[in-house]
């Protein structure tokens, strides 16, 4: 735990909060629960784009609708707080009006991989220039709690009382096999590790999908008794196994089951708008027009 | 402004309507477009693809309709002058961001090429049944503003209007076509680049310290900026104050809601455009919009013959809808006579705005083809009778 004490240091006087440059101070108190996960991946966002060389000015946060879908509320950059699974397309359409900005999508699995699904795979196989950050607590958590498409099997939520029976998403393999460049998973507990991967992923072009394992204890965890915020970090220590270039086939969540973390694919391939322009340079020589931009 | 020689095709053609919309977006500025394929619309795109390349622009044929609203309203604020064009089923898909378009107030155009429903319908045939969903499909109350053109020419010339009004007042702006005048080959004259006004976009001069992202101007539109300008804007579909932040109380929802509907109602002055041909004596109005306008055209005649004052009220633009002339008419006049491919939309506001004052005749027809002018003519003698 060590890693996170340089974050969490108690002021010694009235100083500036340490990520007051990335957070809209006047928007603090956030709505999240004590011990949520989704703070926690925030701040190695924030770590993350203190080391990265893009201007600020140049990144800019979508997130679709849920718990994880604040966080553009509270982003100090161009933030856009969309529609409920259309966070990648938005991005999309951002992304490609302005090809010069860096967009990094953060939301929940529900809105990515739930409702979202359509678009995750589609962005994916485009290989779109696009940064994802899936937040996944294995529930509805701002509804309520109810079943997702990351449920584990047996695990208990408002909508499975009697413990859920349905598959869920292995979201890493979900976005591997579809065309990510860039796939890892961390949990809330590997702070350092994950602000290190979210710098790599904004620093790649291309598709970087980026799975955050986050605690869940309002909802999640006091549904399936599994214990408070400190328990479910306890929880990843014991049972988080790093396994850098692991098969992604092998990355299931079962419940209270090991959960395989780590970086499982850095690939190069061109993206959308490298297809794009390099196929109509191609065909159509001199003719061909490449778009630069609202000011082109 | 004026329109970028680039992009404007000058001279005379012979197009069909959807190809005119192409050519319409193309000389407002149009640079992306995501969009999925659907009959009978999908010709503009088409045209799109061929033709972005060579001035510079993004077309992106997204997984569903749901993306293709989404990446427009993101495009939009990105700077982008965006559009996504449409029918029937993939308008229903649409409906969802088309709210948040409204919310976040991006200036967008949608063209809907009308097509016979509900559900899949008739897809390679004419409809109008989309004009209530055009303006109430979302959930919330909200404003947008509809065109309807009756020819390829005017396809080409509204899509431009729609450019300029969704800048003007920041409002996903439509333009209502159907399969008939999208399929329709006619002449269409594009002038010279220099005869075709622009709106610009209504950009900030302020700073990212004094700048609000949702504080109105007199006319109650805020001023925009793009993303990446470093005014570090948060925008969301939550209800929300000036400064674009989300705040959940019925005071900011009064605000915000009241402004978005005043913004066009209280506009619409400026905004609502009709035709009108011997008004002036007519004893009974036919009053239509797009393809059914044009099908009238033989019952009025026929009915003249006969000494019938029939008058002409053509909606240019549809919503919002011309109310108050429509109620000065009404009290001159017997009856109004409103023929449409649908069993009863528009005609609804027109009985609204005549207030009693005049009868109102619908003459429905559920799509598929156009009336037949002997049904709208019967309708004109059953009015003055």
């Amino acid at each position: 735990m060590s890693e996170t004490q340089v974050i969490g240091k108690t002021p010694q006087k009235a100083e500036e909060h340490p990520m007051a440059k990335i957070l809209r101070m006047d928007r603090i108190p956030h709505i999240w629960c004590s011990t949520c996960g989704i703070g926690t991946a925030l701040t190695s966002f924030a770590t993350a784009l203190e080391k990265v060389n893009i201007p600020l000015d140049h990144i800019c946060v979508v997130s679709g609708i849920g718990c994880s879908g604040r966080i553009a509320g509270y982003v100090k950059l161009d933030s856009f707080h969309s529609t409920h699974g259309r966070a990648l397309p938005f991005a999309t359409g951002l992304k490609l009006g302005n090809p010069k900005l860096k967009v990094v999508v953060i939301s929940g699995d529900g809105d990515i991989a739930g409702i979202g699904g359509n678009h995750l795979i589609h962005s994916a196989r485009r290989n779109m220039d696009l940064v994802v950050l899936c937040i996944n607590n294995f529930v509805y958590a701002m509804t309520g709690g109810q079943t997702a498409a990351t449920t584990p099997l047996t695990a208990i939520t408002s909508t499975s009382p009697y413990g859920n029976y349905e598959r869920p998403f292995n979201l890493p393999h979900l976005a591997a096999s579809c065309g990510a460049v860039y796939v890892a998973r961390w949990t809330c507990l590997h702070v350092r590790r994950l602000a290190k991967s979210i710098e790599e992923a904004i620093n790649k072009k291309g598709f970087s999908f980026i799975e955050i394992i986050a605690p869940c204890s309002t909802i999640y965890a006091r549904r399936n008794r599994l214990g408070d915020g400190l328990d479910l970090m306890k929880f990843y220590h014991d049972n988080a196994i790093i396994k850098h270039g692991a098969d992604t086939r092998e990355l299931d969540i079962g419940y209270q089951d090991k959960i395989i973390v780590g970086k499982f694919v850095d690939i190069e391939r061109p993206t959308f708008l490298d297809s794009l322009n390099a196929w109509n340079k191609k065909v159509l020589g001199e003719k061909f027009r490449e778009y630069g931009g609202p000011n082109d | 402004m004026k329109a970028n020689p680039k992009n404007v095709l000058t001279g005379a053609h012979y197009l069909d309507g959807d190809h005119a919309c192409s050519e319409g977006a193309l000389a407002a500025g149009c640079n992306f477009v995501a969009g999925y394929p659907i009959t009978p619309s999908t010709e503009v795109v088409e045209r799109m693809t061929e033709r972005f390349p060579t001035i510079g622009g993004i077309f992106i044929q997204m997984e569903d309709e749901l993306a293709s609203m989404a990446a427009v309203v993101g495009a939009a604020w990105s700077g982008a002058k965006a559009m996504t064009v449409t029918s029937g089923p993939g308008f229903s898909l649409m409906m969802e961001n088309i709210g948040l378009a409204a919310m976040m107030e991006a200036p967008c155009v949608i063209i809907n090429v009308q097509r016979g429903g509900p559900s899949t319908g008739l897809p390679t045939l004419p409809g109008q049944a989309d004009m209530m969903q055009v303006r109430w499909g979302s959930h919330g109350d909200y404003e947008i503003i509809a065109l309807s053109p009756n020819s390829p020419q005017e396809c080409f010339e509204f899509t431009i209007k729609a450019f300029n009004l969704s800048e003007k007042y920041r409002v996903p702006t439509f333009v209502m076509s159907d399969e008939c005048v999208g399929h329709m080959t006619e002449k269409v004259i594009i002038p010279p680049a220099d005869q075709i006004e622009l709106e610009p976009r209504r950009y900030t001069t302020l700073s990212p310290a004094e700048y609000l992202p949702f504080k109105p101007e007199k006319d109650l539109v805020p001023q925009i900026i793009k993303a990446g300008d470093g005014y570090k804007i948060h925008i969301t579909g939550l209800t929300h104050d000036e400064k674009g932040y989300p705040v959940m109380n019925w005071q900011t929802q009064e605000k915000l809601v009241r402004r978005l509907v005043d913004k066009i109602r209280l506009n619409q002055d400026k905004i609502v455009e009709f035709e009108e041909e011997n008004t002036g004596d007519a004893e009974v109005i036919l009053l239509s919009y797009g393809i059914s306008s044009r099908v009238a055209i033989p019952a009025i005649q026929k009915a003249r013959k006969e000494g019938i004052k029939v008058g002409v009220l053509r909606l240019i633009v549809v919503w919002p809808f011309p109310e108050k002339r429509i109620y000065q008419l009404a009290k001159k006049i017997k009856a109004f006579v409103v023929p449409e491919m649908n069993y009863g939309q528009i005609v609804l506001e027109v009985e609204r705005s005549a207030k009693g004052q005049a009868e109102v005749y619908l003459v429905p027809h559920g799509g598929g083809w156009v009336h037949d002018p002997e049904d709208i003519y019967k309708a004109i003698k059953e009015a003055v009778r």
